[in-house]
């Protein structure tokens, strides 16, 4: 069932770019995909570890710089050669994510969520002064890609896709594993988990480095895209807003909740920011939809569905 | 070594001020395990009410403190009431962080509308008065700054400590669930201590003001080091937030003053993560029971 499910889901997105879109429906998908895979990402720790990482923009951020930094010492003949770095990109997020998880995770929810976000904005602070790096409030130039201009965002848009099906593909692992099964017990009671002996430490650590490492993937494919990128908008606190967000949305621990709740507020988000246009007033619209989701919806879409269904 | 002293001046006088901002965050996670990441947002709030004030009636920031004080109390019991009061209680934890988080973001809407993204600072006459020490120059201002604090600070722990309300919240503090049978309306002092923690950014916020330019997105800036305060000395610890506020703002100062002024905006995130290594709990939290 939920093979087929998955199936139809892919093959649809696979198949949605053939019906010549105009340019601003397939940037809104590109967006619309950046933030499903950011959220199933974010789902990882903060959903099934129940560590609320308010810090993921951070990795964002050095996805972002680190693909960056290789576009910048490295000539490419195509203009697909970025994407073949994502790897990369992926490993370095994560090997950055791994000490400070192992340092971070020490503390339990509250004060993890303080130190993440923490790094947040030191991770800002970081890419505003590092001028020799990262260029500081100038920005960072990435090559302009040269894809023709009808089909331009459909690379970016696959790259994407193929992005999805990995962090969906973990996800589904993890609900199926010792692995996941770890993280559910470590979220329940962590000190009985530990007492019985789960690798408490050990799955934690590991789902936050996956976790921040898919995240910075996808940091480099969107500073692929924008082509140029600046400290306030790599490492931007809405973007990790968003990831919680869209998880709490949608459902937590749940394969499909952080892809509904993604699909569902960045088209929302793309749509205020249309009509409400640059004034802050977008702000004040998003903060109150938040309130509203928490207020109103706080266990999320797929889990009061499945509950309704089996009542 | 002239330098290093002018740098730990500074960092103390400052220290006053985020101690008042610390000592309001502390309390609302002893009480409510609530961490408030509208902190920030309200002493910005509170520094453009002074502003307003100052500019409309030419109301000196230091005098209108009453007035941001009392209105920011109210908006904190609307907050608590309003938005933490509903949450259920197995995710409240969770949840109560990101409603925080969006009434920031909130905050920061309404006041970039209100006033647009400029930086705003209140020049008051007295801005640039300095006297000399020895020789070191000190601002008028951060003195007086300094003093207030400290008296702000004398208040809280008069209200804590001699007030009926105040030994309500000692006991939510020390065994909540004790304090509820004893008869403790949880929900009240609930309500009533986030006021009072949003009082304490209301007075701070008009210090604040006053030695700092600030905009809407300022906020972010003072959540991170508050955030880190409050972890250091131990989270519901008054006593710790003041101390971890002396600490923090000192070494931040001292390392601007002798290194550079872009790392001591790192200052804090080391001193946080060398604590997280070595007491996780804080310098003066417990494991267990609350402390105040």
């Amino acid at each position: 069932m939920s093979f087929l499910r998955g199936g139809a889901f892919f093959a649809a997105l696979v198949a949605l770019p053939l019906f010549g879109f105009e340019h601003w429906v397939m940037n809104l998908l590109v967006f619309v995909l950046i933030a499903a895979v950011l959220a199933s990402a974010w789902n990882l720790v903060g959903g099934f570890a129940g560590y609320p990482s308010l810090g993921h923009a951070a990795f964002f951020g050095i996805g972002a710089y680190t693909l960056g930094l290789i576009c910048k010492g490295h000539e490419f003949a195509s203009p697909y050669g970025p994407f073949f770095w994502l790897p990369v990109v992926g490993l370095v997020g994560a090997l950055i994510g791994w000490p400070f998880a192992a340092v971070s995770m020490r503390t339990r929810a509250d004060v993890f969520a303080i130190v993440t976000i923490t790094l947040l904005f030191v991770a800002q602070t970081l890419a505003f002064n590092l001028r020799g790096i990262t260029g500081g409030a100038q920005g960072l130039a990435l090559p302009v890609a040269r894809f023709p201009v009808e089909t331009f965002e459909w690379p970016y848009y696959y790259v994407l896709v193929i992005l999805l099906a990995l962090a969906m593909g973990l996800t589904f692992l993890t609900m199926r594993s010792k692995v996941g099964l770890a993280l559910v017990a470590v979220r329940a009671d962590e000190d009985k988990a530990r007492g019985i002996g789960v690798p408490v430490t050990g799955v934690k650590v590991l789902a936050f480095a996956v976790s921040v490492g898919l995240t910075a993937m996808v940091g480099g494919v969107w500073a692929y895209y924008q082509s140029f990128i600046y400290p306030q908008f790599a490492v931007d606190p809405l973007i990790t807003i968003a990831m919680v967000l869209m998880t709490f949305l949608g459902g937590r621990a749940t394969l499909w909740g952080p892809i509904i709740g993604a699909f569902i507020l960045e088209t929302g988000q793309q749509y205020l920011a249309y009509t409400l246009g640059g004034s802050r007033f977008y702000l004040i619209a998003y903060a109150l939809v938040f309130l509203l989701i928490m207020l109103v919806l706080p266990r999320g879409i797929v889990p009061s569905l499945v509950r309704r269904r089996s009542a | 070594m002239h330098a290093l002293i002018q740098g730990v001046i500074l960092g103390v006088l400052t220290g006053g001020v985020y101690a008042l901002m610390a000592s309001g965050q502390t309390l609302i996670f002893g009480i409510m395990k609530v961490i408030n990441l509208a902190q920030g947002a309200f002493v910005i709030l509170a520094a453009y009410l002074a502003y307003q004030l100052f500019v409309s009636f030419g109301v000196d920031p230091f005098l209108s403190i009453p007035v941001t004080t009392v209105v920011m109390f109210g908006l904190g019991v609307g907050v608590q009431v309003l938005f933490l009061r509903p949450l259920r209680r197995e995710d409240k934890a969770e949840l109560s962080l990101l409603v925080t988080f969006a009434v920031a973001l909130l905050v920061e809407g309404v006041l970039s509308v209100t006033w647009n993204t400029t930086h705003r600072s209140i020049n008051t006459s007295y801005a640039n008065d300095s006297i000399s020490l020895w020789s070191f120059q000190i601002t008028e201002v951060r003195l007086w700054a300094f003093l207030l604090s400290l008296a702000a600070l004398g208040g809280l722990y008069l209200v804590l400590n001699r007030t009926r309300f105040g030994r309500a919240v000692r006991a939510t503090v020390q065994n909540p669930d004790a304090a509820l049978l004893l008869g403790v309306e949880a929900q009240r002092v609930s309500a009533l201590g986030f006021g009072l923690g949003a009082a304490t950014a209301a007075a701070a916020g008009s210090i604040y003001g006053l030695l700092y330019p600030f905009n809407a997105g300022s906020h972010y800036d003072l959540i991170s080091r508050l955030l880190s305060i409050v972890v250091l000395g131990g989270m519901g610890s008054v006593g710790g937030a003041v101390i971890a506020a002396m600490i923090v703002s000192t070494s931040s100062a001292v390392v601007a003053s002798t290194l550079s002024p872009v790392w001591s905006e790192m200052t804090f995130f080391v001193i946080l993560l060398l604590v997280l290594l070595i007491r996780p709990q804080g310098i003066f939290g417990t494991a267990g029971r609350g402390a105040i």
